[in-house]
């Protein structure tokens, strides 16, 4: 038993986090048991091709990567919104997102590498576009995670970290289209969701994957945005601790120099 | 099962990753709560056992 | 209306002027461009031909990139130098309180960084004809192209420098803030520079378009930024 009488913890978030955990085991069920590997057969000569089993990675990693522009899209929303409104909330929500989706950014390489290695026989392709946009994309928000984690002044800190995610979200088609020219091919539009025979229950096991992960992003993100709403309270309550203290400071001052001034009189 | 070890992989390294990740954001939110007063608590605290997810 | 816009166009940039000819003056007395950047550079130079075993052809088909890599490394140091100006001697309280637009304030810091890339990139140009063995193909497209690079390297890196300024570890925490920003650039001049130096058969043209929007975008989007920041 924790007394959560001290935690970002609440009956809903409780609630979702258990209906996340019931919804990985339902997508851990499909995407091993019920669902098919990925086996074609070649319309000639016969022989068996395709992803075969490496496919039951593309159940998270589609999601995932799916979820990470979701969640800078929203860095760079609440980044425009605090520069705009000034408010902590937008400030507290840009910094949540950017955490959150630069560890989904993580686990899209990782994972992405992980499929790469059997299915295009390569850890890692330079030549394609929307891996390299992903990797400079996980570069920019881990140097604005970094800004994010020197200590300077709070509103100070907030504008500038609200600059550098518009900036770096500003700068996705740049990238995007510098990379798409440097090596003009890629992988992923010839071997991946075009190719893939999607039946009903692949199709059902994929959409089930975007759901199951949404929630885990939303679990992350709400607890995420607690943790940082505590951190401003914390920093104003520090600071009204800091007041009250000097207050009480001159009060005693004042009394010490009242009962100096009857001593003296005496 | 074809390419059990990188289906391990995949899947262990996202698991292990979000629930470390998580568990490391209520633990600082926990740390956090505790220096804050109960006014400024925004959400609704409740006592009883807490299921982390 | 009309007459009042073209006036404060024109104050815009003659105050730019002012800011720019102060940093380039302090840099004439300093000299930390040419005592410290430029020899810099010239080692980097010079350790990239070690790394790569100092074989000319393999010098000469890299050296776009390798010359590319070079500028974003001095880059760097020459950005950190036109920051720590503004701090020395609270020179930008002295400058806010000058009553200067902030846009001025960044176009003219950034221009005098532009000037800087520009005196580097002519030294590196020499450094990798004589070292590497580079030939010049195409000196109109090579110009553009330095020039195009140094607008968007200059203006996004005078943007980052003054983000970066003011808080503890500014100097780790620029490289990482800047670099991946200016990938598009680097990977641009280093194709626009293929087709300049004969290196590799592309369309060097296509790429100095980009270069040319991306130091658009950047030097609208710092001027405005710039502002946005500096009300502190």
């Amino acid at each position: 038993m924790v007394d959560t009488t001290t935690s970002t913890g609440s009956p809903g978030s409780r609630l979702l986090g258990l209906t996340t955990l019931v919804g990985l085991a339902g997508l851990i069920l499909f995407a091993f048991v019920l669902t098919e590997p990925d086996v074609r057969l070649h319309p000639t000569t016969g022989e068996e091709f395709g992803q075969f089993d490496a496919v039951r990675l593309l159940y998270l990693h589609v999601p995932m990567a799916v979820l990470t522009y979701v969640a800078f899209l929203t860095c760079a929303v609440a980044s425009a919104g605090y520069l705009l409104k000034r408010g902590v909330w937008w400030d507290v929500t840009a910094y949540a997102s950017a955490e959150v989706g630069t560890v989904l950014c993580g686990l899209v390489l990782v994972t992405g590498s992980i499929w790469g290695r059997p299915v295009w026989n390569t850890w890692w392709e330079w030549g394609d576009v929307r891996l390299m946009t992903t990797l400079v994309l996980f570069l920019l928000f881990s140097g604005y995670l970094a800004l994010r984690r020197t200590p300077a002044e709070p509103q100070r800190q907030a504008r500038r970290a609200a600059i550098v995610a518009l900036v770096a979200v500003l700068d996705i088609p740049l990238i995007n289209r510098s990379v798409e020219w440097w090596e003009n091919r890629t992988l992923h539009q010839q071997s991946t969701l075009a190719e893939l025979k999607i039946e009903d229950l692949t199709l059902f096991t994929l959409m089930l994957g975007f759901v199951v992960f949404g929630l885990v992003f939303a679990w992350l993100m709400l607890h995420r945005f607690r943790v940082g709403w505590l951190e401003h309270a914390q920093a104003g309550h520090e600071v009204a601790l800091a007041i009250a203290e000097r207050h009480a400071e001159m009060e005693t001052l004042d009394v010490d120099e009242a009962i100096g001034q009857t001593g003296g009189g005496k | 099962m074809t390419h059990l070890g990188y289906l391990l992989a995949g899947w262990g390294i996202t698991l292990v990753v979000f629930g470390l990740y998580g568990w490391a954001v209520v633990r600082r939110g926990r740390r956090m709560a505790g220096s804050v007063p109960e006014g400024e608590r925004r959400w609704i605290t409740s006592k009883g056992e807490d299921h982390g997810g | 209306m009309l007459v009042r816009g073209v006036g404060q166009v024109r104050e815009l940039f003659t105050d730019a002027g002012l800011v720019a000819t102060r940093d380039l003056r302090i840099e004439a007395r300093s000299r930390v461009l040419l005592n410290q950047v430029a020899p810099f550079a010239l080692l980097v130079l010079v350790l990239f031909g070690f790394a790569l075993d100092a074989d000319q052809r393999t010098l000469r088909t890299f050296a776009p990139g390798l010359f590319w890599v070079t500028v974003l490394l001095a880059a760097l140091l020459a950005v950190q130098r036109s920051a720590s100006i503004e701090h020395a001697d609270d020179a930008h309280t002295g400058l806010r309180l000058s009553g200067m637009a902030a846009a001025s304030v960044f176009l003219g810091k950034a221009a005098a960084v532009f000037i800087q890339l520009m005196v580097l990139e002519v030294l590196l140009t020499i450094g990798i004809v004589v070292l590497y063995g580079s030939e010049v193909d195409n000196p109109v497209l090579l110009v553009l192209t330095a020039v195009a690079a140094a607008v968007g390297v200059a203006t996004t890196g005078t943007l980052y420098g003054a983000l970066a300024s003011g808080l503890g570890a500014r100097d780790t925490l620029l490289p990482i803030l800047l670099l991946p920003v200016l990938a598009p650039v680097l990977i641009g001049a280093t194709r626009s520079f293929d087709d300049a130096l004969g290196a590799a058969a592309v369309d060097g043209w296509a790429w100095l378009g980009l270069l040319a929007v991306f130091g658009l975008v950047a030097t609208v989007l710092g001027a405005l930024a710039h502002g946005a920041m500096i009300e502190d």
